[in-house]
C-alpha cells in the first residue's frame, strides 16, 4: 500500500471486506437467536427500531456513538502509526475523573470553564499513555502490554480518587459539576427526549481534524511513514521515537476526550463503573472503520445503534441484551481474520493485509 | 509487630495459594501459547467461559468432576478460535484475543439468561470437594506448573514449541510442523484457563457470577511476564500477587487503601519490561503470523 496512492480495486476491498463481516455476523446472530427460539426477524426489526424508530431513538444512538467515535479515533490514530493502544478504556476513564474534578470548579464562565474540562480530559489521557509511549519509544517494550496494564492500574486508581478522594463518603459518585461545564444539550432547542449533546459536534470536529492531521499535515506525514516503515522513516530522516511518542499522546488524548463527553455532557458527574468498555469497543470500532476517520464515524453509529437499540429488542423480542455484544465480537474476528473474504477474491494483491 | 504475625500467620499462606492458584494455571496456559509464538490476551475470556461451563455441567449431571473436566474440554475448543483466526487467517493476535474476551463476556451472560433466567449469578451447584486443607484444583495447580516445566525445557515437544516460537522458519526447515505446534499450544493454554476458570466457580464458590474472572486473566498474563516467561517464575510471581491480594484487607488496617495494593502486579509488571530488575524479553516470533517461504 503507498502512502497516498489510491487504489480502486483495493479501495473497493476495503469497502466491501466491513461489509461482509458485518453481514456474516449479523447472520450468526441470527442463527444463535433462532437456536434459542428466538424469531430473528422480529429480534433485528426491533434492534432497528429501538436504533432508529424515532427522533429521540435516534438522538440517542448518536449519544451512544459519541464516546465510541472518540475511542475508535484514539486506537485508529495509534494504529496508524504502527502502534496499538489497547489501553483506550484507562485513558477515558482517568480523563472523564479529570473532567469531573475540573468541572466542580466554581466562579468560571461557560466559555472558560467547557474548554477547561474538555483539555484536562485531554491532558489525563495523554498522561495515562506517556509510560507506555516513552518505553516503547526508548526501550522498545511493546505497547500492548504496557496499555493494557495501564488499564487496571487506572481501574484502580479511578475508584480511590473518586470513591475516597472526590465523593462524599458513602456515595458512589463524585459531587456534580457546575453548570457552567456542561456541555449543551439539543434538547434545549429541540423537543427531543436525549441527553445528546454538544459532544457529539466534538466528535464531528475532531475527526475532521484528525483527518486533516494525518494526510494533510507533515505531522500526519511523518506518523503514517513510521507506522509503514520505521527504519525507512528513520533513513528518511523521520524520528521514530518522537513520532511514537507524539502519536502515542495524541491516541490517549482523543480517549480521554470520550470520558469528558460522558461527564460534562451525559451525567453531570464521574460514577463508578460508568464505562461498558468503551475503550475495547473502539478498537472493534476502529478496525470495522478501516482505521480511517470516516469510517469510524460509521462504524461507531452502528456500534452505538447496537448498544442504544438492545433494551428495545430485548423488551420486544424477549432476546437478552448480550446478543449484542456476541455480534460486536463476530465482527471483529471477521474483520480481523479478513483473509477470509480475501481468499475468494481472484488475483488478490500482494500482501494486502493493511 | 501483631499487624506482621498476622500479615504472615498460617492463614494467609493458605489463602495465598487459593488465590495463586487460578493465576498459575493460567500462566502457564499462556505460557505455552506464547512460547510458540501465539499472544495470549485470551486467557481472561478463555477464564470465564471454563468457569461458565464447569457451573452449567455440574448443574444439569450433579458432578463437580464432570464440571472441571467440561471445562476444560470447552476451554480447548473455545481456544480454537483464537487459534485458527491467527495462525490459519493470520490476524492480529491482540485483536483476535480482544474479540475471544468480548464473545466469553457476552456469551457467558447471554447463557446465564437462557439457561438460568438471570444477568447476575446462576443457581449453586454441586463444588469440587475438599482434600485435605484444600480444593483438588489448587494440588492440580501446582503439578501444572512442575509438567510444563518437564515439557517445556526436558522434552524433545519442549524443544519444538521454543524453536516455533523463537524461530519458526529455522524450525520448518528442520521439519517441524510449525502450525501444527501452535494449533496445540494455543489449545493447551484453552484447556489450562478452562481449569483455572473451573477452580474459580466450583473450587472457590459453588455458582457463576457475571464477569467473575474479574481480570484474574490479565494478572496471569501480569505473571506470566513477571515470571520471564517460566514456569516457575510464573509460579514465583503469582504466588507473589496471590500474596498481595490476601493481605490486602489487613494492609488496609495499615492505612494502605486496598486500591493501592491491587495495583501492585500491574506496576511490578511494567518495571519487569522496563527492563529495571533483569529485564523481561518476549519470544522472539511472538505475534507474526508464519508464512512459509516468507521471511
Amino acid at each position: 500500500m503507498g502512502v497516498d496512492k489510491i487504489d480502486i480495486k483495493e479501495l473497493a476491498i476495503e469497502l466491501l471486506i466491513p461489509l461482509l463481516a458485518i453481514i456474516f455476523s449479523f447472520i450468526i446472530g441470527a442463527i444463535i437467536v433462532y437456536t434459542f427460539g428466538y424469531d430473528p426477524i422480529e429480534t433485528y426489526a426491533a434492534l432497528l427500531q429501538g436504533a432508529f424508530g424515532n427522533l429521540n431513538r435516534f438522538a440517542d444512538t448518536l449519544l451512544a456513538a459519541t464516546p465510541l467515535i472518540f475511542t475508535g479515533l484514539a486506537v485508529a490514530f495509534a494504529f496508524r502509526c504502527g502502534l496499538f493502544n489497547i489501553g483506550g478504556e484507562g485513558q477515558l476513564l482517568v480523563g472523564g475523573l479529570a473532567a469531573a474534578w475540573v468541572g466542580t470548579f466554581d466562579g468560571l464562565s461557560v466559555v472558560v470553564h467547557v474548554p477547561l474540562a474538555v483539555l484536562a480530559a485531554a491532558i489525563a489521557g495523554a498522561i495515562w499513555i506517556a509510560i507506555p509511549a516513552v518505553l516503547k519509544a526508548f526501550l522498545g517494550v511493546h505497547e500492548v502490554i504496557t496499555t493494557i496494564m495501564m488499564n487496571y492500574i487506572a481501574y484502580a486508581m479511578v475508584a480511590y480518587l473518586s470513591l475516597k478522594v472526590l465523593a462524599n463518603p458513602g456515595e458512589i459518585k463524585t459531587p456534580p459539576i457546575e453548570a457552567s461545564a456542561y456541555l449543551w444539550r439539543f434538547s434545549n432547542i429541540l423537543d427531543i427526549r436525549s441527553y445528546m449533546n454538544l459532544g457529539f459536534i466534538l466528535a464531528l470536529l475532531v475527526l475532521l481534524f484528525i483527518y486533516y492531521l494525518l494526510w494533510k499535515t507533515t505531522i500526519g506525514y511523518e506518523i503514517r511513514a513510521v507506522g509503514i516503515n520505521p527504519d525507512a522513516a528513520e533513513y528518511g530522516g523521520i524520528s521514530a521515537p518522537k513520532n511514537i511518542i507524539l502519536a502515542m499522546l495524541i491516541s490517549g488524548a482523543l480517549a480521554g476526550l470520550g470520558g469528558a463527553e460522558r461527564t460534562l455532557g451525559l451525567y453531570h458527574y464521574y460514577i463508578q463503573g460508568f464505562s461498558p468498555g468503551y475503550g475495547f469497543t473502539g478498537i472493534a470500532v476502529a478496525l470495522l472503520g478501516r482505521n480511517h476517520p470516516f469510517g469510524i464515524l460509521l462504524a461507531g453509529i452502528l456500534f452505538g445503534a447496537l448498544s442504544n437499540g438492545r433494551t428495545f429488542m430485548n423488551m420486544a423480542a424477549g432476546v437478552p441484551i448480550d446478543l449484542v455484544n456476541i455480534i460486536q465480537a463476530i465482527i471483529i474476528f471477521f474483520v480481523a481474520a479478513d483473509l477470509i473474504f480475501r481468499q475468494f477474491i481472484p488475483n488478490k494483491s500482494e500482501g494486502g493485509v493493511a | 509487630m501483631e499487624i506482621l504475625t498476622q500479615i504472615f500467620s498460617l492463614e494467609t499462606l493458605s489463602s495465598t495459594l487459593r488465590m495463586a492458584t487460578p493465576l498459575a494455571i493460567a500462566a502457564i496456559g499462556g505460557l505455552y501459547s506464547e512460547r510458540s509464538g501465539i499472544i495470549n490476551i485470551a486467557l481472561e475470556g478463555l477464564m470465564l467461559a471454563g468457569a461458565f461451563i464447569a457451573v452449567v455441567v455440574s448443574y444439569f449431571t450433579g458432578s463437580p468432576w464432570l464440571g472441571l473436566l467440561g471445562a476444560l474440554v470447552f476451554g480447548g475448543l473455545f481456544a480454537m478460535i483464537h487459534a485458527v483466526v491467527s495462525i490459519k487467517y493470520h490476524a492480529d493476535q491482540v485483536v483476535s484475543g480482544v474479540a475471544i474476551n468480548m464473545l466469553a463476556a457476552g456469551g457467558t451472560v447471554f447463557m446465564l439468561n437462557i439457561i438460568f433466567n438471570t444477568s447476575g449469578t446462576s443457581e449453586s451447584v454441586n463444588a469440587l470437594p475438599y482434600w485435605g486443607p484444600f480444593k483438588p484444583t489448587v494440588y492440580i495447580g501446582l503439578l501444572v506448573v512442575f509438567i510444563a516445566h518437564y515439557v517445556l525445557f526436558k522434552t524433545p515437544f519442549g524443544l519444538r514449541v521454543r524453536s516455533v516460537g523463537e524461530h519458526p522458519h529455522a524450525a520448518d526447515s528442520v521439519g517441524i510442523d510449525v502450525e501444527k505446534i501452535r494449533y496445540i499450544c494455543v489449545g493447551i493454554s484453552g484447556i489450562l484457563a478452562g481449569l483455572a476458570g473451573a477452580h474459580l466457580s466450583l473450587g472457590v464458590l459453588d455458582s457463576f457470577r457475571e464477569g467473575m474472572t474479574a481480570g484474574r486473566g490479565f494478572i496471569a498474563l501480569a505473571a506470566m511476564i513477571f515470571g520471564k516467561w517460566t514456569p516457575f517464575g510464573a509460579l514465583g510471581a503469582s504466588l507473589l500477587f496471590g500474596f498481595s491480594q490476601a493481605v490486602q484487607i489487613r494492609l488496609q488496617g495499615l492505612g494502605i487503601p486496598t486500591e493501592f495494593v491491587q495495583m501492585i502486579p500491574y506496576i511490578f509488571t511494567i518495571i519487569a519490561l522496563a527492563g529495571v530488575i533483569g529485564k523481561s524479553t518476549p519470544p522472539t516470533a511472538i505475534g507474526e503470523p508464519f508464512e512459509k517461504g516468507k521471511r
